[in-house]
């Protein structure tokens, strides 16, 4: 057995519920702590302690596991399991409310990208700032300073204040300053990173090369693919605590055959959702779009429906109703988004029991099988949220009026489109007009 | 409780620093102060924020650093012809533009210490939701950094003292002391506001009127001399009082050394220190729970 790198022992992390708004004001405490003595008599009245009553969650509970030096580890688990908490416990941002961690050695992380950066700042002094605030002494900037600026592409700007600076030439300056922290212990969420997909190519590349050079790495991903290539080890985080931790392969295996079961359960019997419930959703049905007939199947290709039935909880219409629904892939990555804000506008009213409908025209989606979530708010508060609320199989259909679809390892999701060609004189269309 | 207790005896060792590479986090319970050592290896984060604020203060600006002499050269002339002239308040044997202009001094220190202070901590919420230092420097830089615009205002001072041929001597060698007084009571006063100010922005909206407040309860326009005797000690509770009054006393060497108001402002600046940062260091555990993300 090697030398440990992060040990951590029944960790937990406790909210209290409207904690985590954006700010009290003081005469909200103020009220509570005057009505707190009477509350704490009427409590105690009543049997129980009055300053119990303050509804609790634990992000994170009894979460306990070893991870040796130069093991990469991967974190998976659904929205709100508790990965992000995780690692911002372990990154000693927020305290643990329970249990204890150890670190051994320096731990850097690519959350932190460009915090600390000062737009009015050089990008000179924003090599030094940064480099401060990730904890690499002076001496070591300067020693790797020409290698940040060779590294960022940026070495013609370096007095320019970075407000001017592209967003790119941003992003590669404060990767490179984060790239050459040299970490003993890396800890990276994926869900946090930004920029494109070549910056993300390139943290992933860093990933890899910190990885082979035998130092630790805990990789928090939604993208399967990504832990299966990069990990050997993986946790699996299931509302708030480990509930597999193993060979990445089977965990991911066990992890999507959680999502799939649960998805197979009716939506009204759910237990595992999230808001205030003041709208729930009962249940989603695929209707053909034309004749209203439920589709077991709806095929590639086929004008469909989405039909999410919901009850509100007191019988009363509700107000400024947003529904969404993404659709995730085989490997819980997401799809696509349909969310009743971006297609066109959220409901001003809703009666009380009813259904909301999603028309596609044409479902762009290979032939397999995915999953989808259902999110509601209600005015500014979530109303209902279920990840994996349900099982969408897809068979084969003519998406394209071709009669052909694209090999299925290039990807989900299909999109409308023709192509051709323009000699300087004549055009020449090629392929299929969909006929719409 | 019994979390602590479930933790093994390595982990305790751990904790006292034995091992300087490895951290424990566990939750932290009860009053702390700061942890010396640690502020010891963060020193050139301290350095690099306070560098920061000084190097952002000015940028596009015209003038620049003159704001620092600018600002208390102007209001030095708007005491002296309401306050002096007009008003007829009587600064005894020091001339009232040097008297006014070194009361100014540190009052603006004081008071943009503890505004800069007071929102540093939400200013700073990118950095502190995501990368972890000892919190205590955000609020500590943003005071630090305005001694710079101290140093500059000095310049001014020693102007006015040859024009008003005011000659300080040896009274000049209590100066270290002061500043060091101001210090304290400014970042005692800026951690309270600091953490306070994280979870009650009520603070931002208090900000001017604690200023004006605090100025007028502080011998900037006016002398010690003019409060009743009897008030002398309530007054002294002002750690400013002190501030001000030694600030004056060591740069014009005028009158007798008002140590009984320093001491006084000693021990309540000192409270002020310790009990902000215990405050503060209670207050960090949920930071980054209250304050909510920078995005």
């Amino acid at each position: 057995m090697g030398e440990l790198a992060i040990q951590a022992h029944g960790l937990g992390k406790r909210y209290f519920i409207g904690e985590r708004q954006r700010y009290k004001a003081l005469r909200d405490t103020l009220a509570q702590s005057m009505s707190a003595p009477i509350r704490a008599l009427a409590g105690r009245a009543r049997g129980s302690a009055g300053s119990k009553h303050r509804p609790e969650f634990w992000a994170i509970r009894d979460v306990s596991f070893e991870i040796e030096q130069g093991e990469v580890v991967g974190i998976v688990g659904r929205n709100g399991a508790g990965k992000s908490t995780l690692l911002k416990v372990l990154s000693r941002i927020t305290e643990p409310t329970a249990g204890y961690a150890m670190i051994h050695g320096r731990v850097g992380s690519l959350l932190e990208v460009g915090t600390g950066f000062h737009p009015e700042l050089t990008g000179r002094e924003n090599i030094y700032l940064n480099g401060a605030v990730l904890g690499m002494p002076k001496s070591e900037i300067e020693r790797k300073f020409d290698e940040i600026v060779e590294f960022a592409e940026v070495s013609k700007f370096l007095d320019t204040p970075v407000k001017h600076y592209s967003s790119g030439m941003y992003l590669r300056l404060a990767f490179a300053v984060a790239a050459h922290l040299e970490p003993e212990i890396l800890l990276v969420d994926e869900v946090l990173a930004v920029g494109d997909a070549a910056f993300q190519k390139k943290c992933l590349g860093k990933m890899s090369d910190v990885a082979r050079a035998g130092r630790t790495v805990l990789f928090v991903s939604h993208n399967m693919e990504a832990i299966l290539n990069l990990c050997q080890r993986t946790i699996l985080l299931e509302r708030g605590t480990v509930s597999a931790d193993g060979d990445t392969r089977q965990v991911i295996e066990s992890y999507l055959k959680g999502v799939m079961e649960s998805a197979s359960i009716p939506l009204a019997e759910r237990t595992d959702r999230k808001g205030n419930q003041r709208l729930k959703f009962t249940g989603v049905t695929v209707v053909d779009a034309v004749t209203g007939e439920p589709l077991p199947q709806p095929m590639t290709g086929q004008a469909i429906k989405l039909l999410l039935h919901y009850r509100s909880s007191d019988g009363r219409p509700l107000r400024n109703v947003h529904v969404s629904m993404p659709i995730h892939g085989m490997y819980d990555e997401k799809l696509f988004h349909l969310a009743s804000n971006t297609s066109g506008s959220d409901f001003e009213e809703v009666p009380p029991e009813g259904t909301f409908e999603c028309f596609i025209p044409r479902l762009p989606l290979q032939p397999g099988r995915y999953t989808f979530n259902v999110y509601s708010r209600v005015g500014a508060d979530v109303a209902d949220w279920v990840q994996g609320a349900g099982i969408l199989d897809v068979a084969p259909g003519d998406f394209f009026g071709s009669g052909r679809l694209p090999p299925a390892n290039q990807g989900s999701v299909l999109v409308e489109h023709r192509w051709q060609v323009s000699a300087p004189e004549r055009l020449f269309v090629l392929s299929g007009d969909p006929g719409l | 409780m019994a979390v602590d207790e479930l933790v093994p005896v390595s982990v305790a060792e751990a904790a006292k620093g034995r091992s300087p590479r490895v951290v424990v986090i566990k939750p932290t319970r009860g009053w702390h102060l700061v942890d010396l050592r640690e502020m010891w290896n963060y020193r050139e984060l301290i350095y690099f924020l306070t560098w920061r604020e000084v190097k952002v203060r000015y940028k596009q600006t015209v003038i620049g650093a003159a704001w620092a002499v600018l600002q208390p050269l102007a209001m030095m002339i708007v005491f002296l012809l309401f306050f002096n002239k007009l008003a007829k308040v009587d600064s005894g044997n020091v001339p009232y533009p040097v008297f006014a202009y070194a009361g100014l001094m540190p009052w603006q220190l004081f008071s943009r210490a503890i505004t800069s202070a007071a929102s540093s901590l939400v200013n700073d919420r990118r950095l502190i939701t995501k990368v972890y230092f000892p919190r205590i420097i955000v609020p500590s830089a943003s005071v630090l950094a305005g001694m710079v615009d101290f140093a500059v205002s000095t310049g001014l001072l020693v102007v006015l003292m040859v024009i008003y041929g005011v000659n300080p001597g040896t009274s000049l060698l209590l100066v270290p002391l002061v500043l060091v007084l101001m210090l304290v009571t400014a970042l005692g006063v800026g951690f309270w506001l600091s953490a306070l100010n994280a979870e009650y922005r009520d603070v931002a909206y208090t900000m001017p009127f604690l200023n004006q407040f605090w100025l007028f309860i502080t011998p900037v326009v006016y002398p010690t001399s003019l409060v009743p005797e009897r008030w002398r000690l309530l007054y002294g509770l002002n750690p400013m009082a002190g501030v001000v009054e030694g600030f004056r006393w060591a740069v014009t060497g005028v009158g007798p050394l008002p140590w009984q108001l320093m001491a006084m402002s000693a021990v309540v600046g000192g409270a002020i220190f310790l009990s902000g940062m215990a405050w503060f260091r209670r207050c960090e555990r949920t930071f980054v729970d209250v304050i909510g993300s920078g995005g």
